[in-house]
């Protein structure tokens, strides 16, 4: 993906993570990856590898700690999306 | 609120469980008959799944080596290696190994898990990288952690993957370690070797192979995926452990980096820990004498599998990739796999029963390892069980 927009990146995110969530569930900015999206660690590493061939960036591991809502992820991106 | 309620969803899941598979936290070896038979539950017990590749855990002459370590030594160093705990045992080992592996130098840790806490969290540390497959077994993301360097993850066997992180870390400019394993531990599946090494180079990246499951198993002389390769010069660390073709506990790292000896006054994994017990120093050092005089163990090994291997894919089980002593059965349903395990327990037949996480790709493993110990007529009776119970399944699916 081109650019490094906050909202491209949101959408773009969003797209991914639809696809492991129940159609009826909203994903908004303060979305819990764990508590409201009940993500296991397998789904988590499956939108991992997806979203670094989305946006061509490599994710430490490390920095999923600090991830718990999609505006964290986002802004992770945003930093990675930068300096790579 | 309490510190126990974060298990409660274990405490489920472990209910859950016991309900439809009423055995899998019952398996007590109550008597060990030899190598690979065991007593469980009052009954006689073929053990296809214990990573006793060579059969090597019953061997009279290490049994031996063992008493007579205990009788003279005593029962336990009761000490680290860095205070009173390095015996003249375990500096022979160390010599023995990197004699082995031609490799300058070894260092034996307490376990293979230690092994890889030791070296991977301190080898690698701020500001530095490391890629590791994404089927790496627990103790190596574990000592990734430890370390606090930068841990990326490639995609499982994925040379491609793994040449795309490391041509989008290359202007970091840091040190870079991949970390791949020789067998891998679920589906028994190799890395592919010569290829990793020819990245590894080109980006001038260092490599360490995780050998624990192919020590014995592969490679001419035994020393695993990388001799087999013929790129053991390329790679800068193997790690492995005593507790599989070794059949004793305990773990090594070798290498040509004289460096590696520092390693043990930087490692808390290493000097917090006490060291092996001369017992299992002797037997250790007497089981990898007898794998380097005993060729035909190697052989016997893969006649084994290979027979397993066959009659699995004739039963039409989806089996792992390639042929080697891990031979997994991959189940999409967690039903069908605790019928199958408990079916062949009921046969008289033990295997390990893996589930997500612990899988790839979140699927369920009827995870057996062959063994060098293995008689023809044992092997008879582990085709003859899955034969059993594969045709009960698919009658009961049929109803």
């Amino acid at each position: 993906m081109k650019g490094n927009e906050y909202d491209d990146i949101f959408q773009e995110l969003k797209k991914t993570l639809v696809s492991f969530v129940p159609p009826e569930q909203d994903i908004h900015e303060n979305t819990d990856l764990v508590a409201d999206l009940d993500l296991d660690s397998l789904k988590v590493m499956k939108i991992l590898e997806l979203v670094e061939d989305r946006f061509d960036i490599s994710i430490p591991l490390n920095i999923m700690p600090d991830v718990r809502t999609v505006k964290d992820f986002v802004l992770q991106i945003q930093e990675l999306n930068g300096d790579e | 609120m309490t510190i126990f309620d974060k298990f409660q969803q274990l405490a489920e899941a472990r209910k859950e469980m016991e309900q439809c598979c009423n055995h899998f936290f019952n398996i007590v070896m109550q008597k060990i008959v030899s190598g690979t038979e065991a007593i469980v539950d009052g009954r006689p017990m073929i053990l296809a799944g214990s990573n006793n590749y060579l059969g090597l855990s019953f061997d009279a002459d290490c049994i031996e080596a063992a008493c007579d370590a205990a009788r003279k030594e005593g029962t336990g160093t009761t000490g680290s290696r860095m205070a009173n705990g390095t015996f003249s045992g375990h500096l022979a080992l160390e010599r023995e190994l990197a004699e082995f592996f031609i490799c300058q130098e070894a260092i034996v840790f307490s376990t293979g898990y230690v092994a890889n806490l030791a070296m991977l969290s301190t080898l690698m540390g701020a500001g530095e990288i490391i890629l590791l497959d994404a089927d790496c077994h627990a103790s190596i993301y574990d000592g990734c952690r430890m370390g606090g360097a930068e841990i990326h993850r490639f995609r499982h066997n994925d040379v491609q993957n793994l040449e795309k992180r490391l041509r989008r870390l290359e202007k970091r400019n840091a040190n870079v370690l991949i970390v791949v394993e020789g067998l891998y531990s679920m589906l028994g599946d190799r890395a592919p070797l010569a290829d990793i090494v020819s990245v590894k180079e080109k980006y001038g990246a260092y490599l360490l192979v995780d050998e624990a499951h192919s020590l014995g198993v592969l490679g001419a002389n035994g020393r695993g995926l990388a001799e087999e390769t013929g790129v053991a010069s390329s790679v800068d660390f193997v790690v492995g452990t005593f507790s599989k073709s070794l059949g004793a506990i305990g773990g090594f790292c070798v290498s040509n980096h004289p460096e590696l000896n520092l390693v043990r006054y930087a490692s808390r994994p290493y000097v917090f820990t006490a060291s092996s017990s001369p017992s299992v120093i002797a037997s250790t050092r007497k089981a990898l004498e007898i794998m380097q005089t005993r060729p035909d163990l190697q052989q016997r090994l893969w006649d084994n599998a290979d027979r397993l291997y066959k009659k699995l894919q004739e039963l039409d089980f989806a089996t792992g990739p390639e042929l080697s002593p891990i031979i997994a059965v991959q189940l999409e349903d967690k039903d069908e796999a605790f019928a199958l395990w408990s079916g062949l327990i009921e046969q008289g037949v033990y295997v390990n029963l893996v589930f997500p996480p612990a899988t790839p790709d979140g699927s369920y493993l009827l995870r057996s390892s062959v063994s060098a110990g293995h008689t023809p007529e044992q092997m008879d009776r582990i085709c003859q069980a899955f034969t059993t119970v594969k045709e009960a399944t698919a009658t009961a699916k049929s109803v």
